[in-house]
């Protein structure tokens, strides 16, 4: 495996799953949407052909079944490929490509109790004729004598309480594994309903299951974007995780001021710590402290809001429990433990509000002066309410401080929604639907009102640095306003339908993300100035949720004016589909190879002279990296990418002559002029499109845009991805290598 | 649909007896069914599964074991030691043989019905050869300690594996000796309690297969006596097991009501390698199931909740219709009460007594579906109990409720039965003619002056009724060919004139009272007679079939009706055909002679000839939707059945007078109070 195409077969339509057996040798199988008809799928068989050349177009296709499932669980090839079936809704259908002979089945959706028998993934037996087929009901039943249409027969097999996720059978086919909700896989010998293993508390839902190929182990993926690794044996073997997908990120984007990681709602009730620069999670923090219970439509405490101090000292989370007519509410402080190295529960406030915490934050003070630190909570039943540290009188008490409420402060009996402190601290803003009122954060005296009908605020913050008289407000009716702190009066206002605005900790710039029609555009903007120093419409199809910037370790370089904003920290966004997206302003040929994919291809690299070659250029850049004291390989010279790359990394089956590359090599070592030529820069953009094609595809159901001046977003999230047995088949068909550095010569 | 008062009874309290054991037929379409107290029932597939026979349980005659041999020869071993030959056409124990081993826990036939084997307390197998008229000894095989529970036959006859606790043998049928001696709990380590086999069936591939009480079912080698397979069902013990014909299907019972098939599935398509394999539960009773068949096309279990369930395998069902539906069935198929209509009293048919009830009586009127409160509380007059080991064949009480008849085996009573204000006093009926015993039916005539006694050989005994108490016989009524079957059925017109009697052969002779002549043979239809009536007015006979047809036949002129001939043109309701179970009684009301009354056990239903008849795209039981419809289309849409599922189970239905309605109901949940409570079974969720 040196992860590089040999051939692309381009089909001509949308693939949803992918099927390569290993008796049919010159054919794959493919899910395809019906030409015509919506939300009509067909399983295709694919004729690969042995024509020379690089890419193909697959002509010739063949309907194997119709009006099959899009998700590649509802269809398995059985036995040595003598038969695929597939499943959908309460219909099972078995194709017999020997015998040309299609059978049907069906399960009676009426005669259940539950009503919910339909099929939901399907297994066949790998050396038996036996189908698994897993219900929604939780019930799995194992089909037998499908050849005959009226004398099939299947046993059922029942543990799972609510839909059963993924099967899959073991490799000698002697046990069979089925996940669901629960979160347990389980382990089924012999078809038999009293021999059963289990392994619990995976974390969260099943997703997928699969089994490795020599049988000694199996996967599964997760609804939060995980990875389990299990022996066969049911031991527990490792995870796989980066960004853990939670149901609703409730807490938004917090930065953790002392390890720079993302903070967000994780596993339920727990608050992930994820390193950006790794991809990891650097740990799970449990906040509510309870035991979660696997099951559909329960409701449980969930982490709603998170706040960090300034130093990253105290950290603030509020939990709640949906309930309709009064929600459990509790404020919990931690205070971090320099010994244990991580947060320890201070003071738990149970019922801070009355009705839901609409926000929360920290007086942000950079002095270490504890009796400084001040928490504020808006609620919706219309109090801000003012926490502050007390001596704990108590001597029995194991710690010597503890929080207290301090003040409580209202307007109009209005709701309050948001609450900000200026940068000294001096200033308190907190919304009240419509009205904006600044607080003296000393005395509790209301300062001033600002109002800016229609519309309620959503989001509230103020300036920094040069720009620290300006509080910027944004409205529910589409206006960001402006308002002067010195004069009391509102400066300026945009008609702008803003849904975050977040300001940068580290200069003054404000980020504003809006939403119109099915686009999200960010505009970045300094108080002061009239006109936004950066906009980029319709940069995500996605209703972005949440942004923030994370200050970088070291001010970047950056050449363009353009980018200049981005220079101390960097800008993240979440999708909605919980998809981490960040701005990046490196160019397009580094991160076209993923870091470690590039080590792992050069690794592999036999000596030659060009990988001693390589490995000098390497030598070099790893010494330049470790004065920067950098992690990371990613900030390569310029000349090192594309060429020598794309050389080294070909097949030498594929090669052109020597004589013809040599010219190639040997120019791409040169180093460029500055400025290229209007022509190459038509080049590089026609590559550019090519690659974020296929740079997006590799990052799946992303929708990267083009654009005339193809900005380089770059997607963060969901670096593990699914890797179902179909997607990992999609990834290797999407390897696809560019050549167009051939055609610029 | 006419309006009625209905009394609503729900005092009988029947509880029918467990299901013991179950045999099919071999290659035959009969299944013999035995049940705890005793009785033995016979159920016909051809005829809807009808219980065609009855043989009254006795005491002492307990049944473990039911097998048919010969043929059609049915017999029956049980804990009182004696193998029994059930005479089917007298409906009675033949001649029993005792087998000299203490009580008999199993019993089977030999492929051809030549031999039986019996398995007994003390741990002996001994052979018995079927003779004609009767079984004889022939000799013990290998006898060791421990009773045997099970036995099955090699289909080659060589062999014979049995059962016993912790242990199953293989015994060489020429030689009588052990040859496999298989430790069914060898390989389970440190257990305690004994494992008891159950059930086993011996295939012709070699294969045993065992069922036990740590619910397992095992499939051994016999050569060599190891373990091919086993599959735990159960965490209690699989009492039952049968296999088909063909053997690629197995039945088995549980403790706690689930049945299960397992079937032998090749593993690929085209290969030879077969496997065993559980496919499909069922939960159909609530108790054990002690019994279990497999019949070609069915599966067949009983329960100690008194339900035979057949199950039919669709893959074996050519077209949709009766055969393919599940049935149930608790209740016999007969009547076990008897109505004095005039002095409203109501007689219940327990296995060994009988309980007259006076029915409770309002005074007040009120509106459709509403509930009238009783000014006079329903009565318990009398119980009389059967003396001696006898369970009750029959039982009938007079039109005027002053005489009481039941018969048992060997005896005949008849009482009679004064009123005098409050109290009532019984008497016995002295000097009773000596007649040819059992009665299979009893039916006064309708002035309360004679009694019908259905007797053996097709016999119609006629007694005159003798005030103040007093009987004699009058005249015996015999078909003129002859007939070895017992009369089963019988009814006598309104007029006194004319009796129809139903022998076991399903022929139905109509006698003339008044010249004691027999008057003519109903045209022969293949299928039982379920229940049958004389029309009051026009003297018409009223014909139910076990396949849910109707027949109307006029006795005067010895022919169908052109109302007869009109059904079996244009055909019953497809719904009608299909329905579960078989129409038990047929009444009349004397005020519209255009009606008749019938009912089963889900419904009532009143029949009128005037109406047309429904087609199969009309609703059956439409009597929901005509009520909601305004008077003229409601004209439009009637048809001749009207059909009333408010009384389920209904056992009894009557006319008392033109407007009151007696209708007998047996709750299914009244019944289940009554049993022991079933295992406890942890359900999820609760």
């Amino acid at each position: 495996m040196d992860g590089i195409p040999i051939k692309t077969f381009t089909v001509g339509s949308k693939l949803l799953a992918l099927y390569a057996l290993a008796s049919f040798e010159d054919s794959v199988f493919v899910v395809i949407p019906k030409s015509g008809e919506r939300d009509t799928f067909q399983l295709v068989s694919v004729k690969l052909t042995k024509a020379a050349g690089q890419d193909l177009e697959a002509k010739e296709l063949s309907v194997v079944l119709d009006g099959v499932d899009a998700s590649p669980k509802c269809i398995a090839f059985g036995r040595e490929g003598e038969y695929v079936a597939s499943v959908k809704e309460v219909n099972l259908q078995v194709y017999f490509f020997k015998r040309k002979q299609l059978n049907r089945f069906s399960v009676s959706a009426m005669k259940t109790k539950s009503g919910k028998n339909h099929f939901m993934c399907i297994a066949c037996h790998p050396t038996e004729d036996c189908i698994a087929t897993g219900h929604a009901d939780g019930k799995i039943r194992l089909w037998r004598n499908f050849h005959h249409k009226k004398e099939y027969t299947f046993s059922t097999l029942h543990w799972h309480h609510d839909t059963v996720m993924d099967l899959a059978f073991s490799l000698q086919g002697s046990s069979l594994l089925s996940g669901g909700v629960e979160s347990v896989i389980v382990l089924w010998r012999n078809e038999s309903e009293r021999q059963r293993d289990f392994l619990p508390r995976l974390g969260s839902a099943i997703e997928y299951i699969s089994v490795s190929p020599d049988g000694t182990l199996c996967c599964t993926l997760h609804t939060d974007n995980r990875i389990t690794i299990i022996n066969s044996n049911l031991r527990f073997s490792r995870s796989i995780q980066g960004l853990i997908k939670s149901t609703n990120v409730k807490t938004g984007l917090v930065v953790d001021p002392r390890t720079k990681a993302l903070v967000l709602n994780g596993e339920p009730g727990h608050l992930q710590f994820y390193c950006l620069q790794s991809d990891q999670q650097l740990f799970s923090l449990d906040i509510v402290q309870r035991q979660y219970i696997h099951q559909a439509g329960l409701n449980q405490t969930d982490l709603v809001k998170v706040a960090f101090s300034a130093q990253g000292e105290w950290l603030a989370t509020v939990e709640e429990r949906e309930e309709v007519t009064d929600p459990e509410l509790q404020l919990k402080l931690w205070f971090y433990d320099e010994e244990t190295q991580s947060f320890k529960l201070n003071t738990r406030i149970s019922m801070p509000h009355e009705d839901h915490i609409t926000d929360m934050c920290f007086r942000d003070i950079d002095e270490v002066e504890d009796e400084s630190l001040i928490l504020v909570t808006t609620g919706s039943d219309c109090v801000f309410k003012v926490w502050v540290m007390v001596e704990d009188t108590d001597p029995e008490a194991q710690q010597s401080v503890s929080w207290s409420c301090d003040f409580v402060g209202s307007y109009h009996n209005y709701q309050a929604t948001n609450c900000c402190f200026s940068e000294d601290g001096s200033l308190l803003a907190v919304s009240f639907e419509e009205t904006v009122t600044v607080w003296d954060s000393v005395t509790w005296d209301l300062k001033c009102t600002f109002c800016y009908s229609p519309g309620k605020i959503r989001n509230i913050c103020f300036g920094r640095l040069t720009c620290s008289k300006y509080l910027i407000g944004a409205t529910d009716h589409g206006f960001l306003c402006c308002w002067n702190l010195l004069t009391c009066a509102l400066e300026w206002s945009a008609y702008l339908n803003v849904v975050v605005l977040q300001p940068d900790p580290l200069s003054e710039h404000i980020a504003a993300i809006s939403w119109l029609s099915k686009d999200s555009s960010l505009f970045v903007f300094k108080p002061n100035e009239p006109r936004p120093i950066y906009i980029q419409r319709n940069f995500c199809k996605e209703k972005i949720q949440l942004a923030v910037f994370v200050p970088r370790e070291e001010p970047e370089t950056i050449g363009s004016a353009k980018y200049l904003w981005l220079r101390r920290s960097q800008l993240f966004f979440l999708t909605a589909t919980q998809e981490l997206i960040t701005l990046s302003t490196k160019s397009l040929e580094e991160r076209l190879t993923p870091s470690s994919k590039q080590l792992a291809v050069e690794e592999s690299l036999p000596v030659t002279p060009f990988s001693l070659l390589l490995g000098k250029h390497r030598r070099h850049q790893s010494q330049e990296d470790i004065d920067l004291g950098k992690l990371v390989v990613r900030n390569k010279p310029e000349q090192d990418s594309p060429a020598v790359k794309e050389l080294l990394h070909t097949p030498a089956h594929v090669l052109p002559s020597a004589s013809f590359l040599c010219p190639v090599f040997i120019n791409s070592l040169l180093i460029s002029k500055e400025n290229p030529s209007a022509e190459e820069v038509a080049d590089e953009v026609e590559m550019e499109s090519e690659k974020t094609e296929a740079d997006s595809d590799e990052e799946r159901d992303v929708t990267e845009m083009e654009q005339e001046d193809t900005s380089p977003v770059e997607l963060l999230g969901e670096i593990t991805c699914k890797l179902s047995k179909s997607q990992e088949k999609e990834l290797r068909k999407l390897r696809k290598m560019d050549y167009s550095w051939i055609s610029a010569f | 649909m006419g309006e009625f008062e209905v009394h609503r009874v729900r005092f009988f309290g029947l509880v029918p007896a467990g299901v013991r054991c179950l045999a099919c037929q071999p290659r035959g379409t009969r299944l013999a069914l035995a049940r705890t107290d005793g009785a033995v029932e016979v159920y016909s597939f051809a005829a809807n599964y009808f219980q065609e026979k009855v043989i009254p349980g006795h005491d002492s005659r307990s049944v473990e074991a039911l097998c048919w041999a010969a043929g059609d020869r049915l017999f029956g071993a049980g804990l009182n030691g004696e193998v029994t030959e059930y005479d089917l056409a007298r409906l009675c124990a033949a001649r029993s043989v005792d087998g000299c081993g203490g009580p008999i826990w199993s019993m089977a036939a030999n492929s051809n019905g030549t031999q039986l084997a019996i398995g007994c307390e003390d741990g002996s197998v001994k052979l018995f050869q079927v003779v004609p008229g009767g079984i004889e000894f022939e000799r013990n095989l290998d006898r060791r300690k421990g009773r045997i529970l099970c036995l099955s036959w090699h289909p080659s006859d060589t062999h014979i594996a049995a059962g016993s606790i912790d242990i199953l043998r293989v015994i060489d049928v020429s030689s009588g000796q052990t040859v496999q001696r298989i430790m069914v709990n060898y390989h389970v380590q440190k257990v305690k309690r004994e494992c008891v086999v159950w059930s086993i069936a011996f295939l012709s591939s070699g294969t045993i297969v065992t069922s036990d009480s740590f619910g397992r079912v095992q499939f051994w080698d016999r050569e060599r006596g190891t373990l091919v397979e086993s599959h735990t069902v159960s965490t209690s013990a699989v009492l039952s097991l049968a296999v088909s014909e063909e053997e690629d299907s197995i039945i088995v019972g549980t403790s706690t009501g689930a049945t299960y098939q397992f079937q032998l599935l090749p593993v690929k398509a085209g290969s030879l390698e077969k496997r065993w394999v559980r496919t499909k539960p069922f939960q159909y009773h609530t108790h054990d199931v002690r019994a279990v068949a497999h019949s070609s096309t069915a599966l067949i279990s009983g329960g100690l909740d008194a339900q035979l369930v057949i199950r039919p395998l669709m893959e074996k069902m050519q077209k949709k219709g009766y055969d393919a539906a599940l049935r149930k069935f608790t209740f016999p198929h007969r009547r076990l009460v008897s109505c004095a209509r005039k002095a409203r009293l109501l007689l219940f048919q327990f296995s060994q007594h009988l309980e007259l009830w006076r029915l409770g009586s309002t005074d007040e009127t009120g509106k459709d579906g509403e509930v009238l409160p009783l000014c006079r509380m329903p009565e318990h007059l009398v119980q009389l109990k059967s003396k001696g080991p006898e369970h009750i064949y029959c039982s009938c009480v007079s039109p005027c409720g002053s005489w009481v008849a039941y018969s048992t085996a060997s005896r005949f009573h008849l009482y009679r039965v004064q009123y005098e204000g409050n109290s009532v006093s019984i008497k016995k009926v002295p000097k009773m003619p000596k007649l040819l015993l059992p009665a299979y039916q009893l039916q006064f005539s309708s002035d309360s002056s004679s009694l019908f006694v259905a007797s053996a050989r097709g016999a119609v005994h006629v007694l005159q009724l003798l005030e103040p108490g007093g009987c004699k016989h009058q005249h015996t009524l015999r078909p003129p060919s002859g007939s070895p079957e017992a009369v089963y059925l019988l009814a006598s017109s309104a007029d006194g004139h004319w009796v129809a009697a139903v022998s076991g052969d399903w022929a139905i002779h109509i006698y003339n009272l008044k010249c004691f002549k027999h008057h003519c043979l109903v045209p022969t239809y293949s299928c039982a007679v379920t229940a049958l009536a004389i029309h009051p007015v026009t003297n018409n006979l009223v014909i139910a079939y076990s396949d849910q047809q109707l027949f109307e036949f006029s006795i005067p002129e010895k022919q169908y009706t052109a109302w007869s001939r009109t059904v079996q043109s244009c055909g019953l309701h497809r719904v009608w055909l299909e329905r579960d179970s078989p129409i038990t009684h047929i009444t009349f009301n004397p005020k519209n002679p255009s009606h008749i009354l019938l009912h089963d056990i889900y419904m009532f239903c009143v029949l009128d000839k005037s109406l047309p008849l429904p087609d199969n795209s009309a609703l059956l039981m439409n009597q929901g939707t005509l009520k909601q419809l305004p008077e003229t289309a409601r004209k439009r849409q009637l048809h001749a059945f009207k059909i009333c599922k408010k009384f389920q189970p209904l056992l009894f239905a009557d006319l008392l007078d033109e407007n009151c309605l007696v209708m007998v109901e047996r709750p299914i949940m009244d019944i289940k109070t009554q049993l022991p409570l079933p295992i406890q079974q942890k359900k999820f969720g609760t």
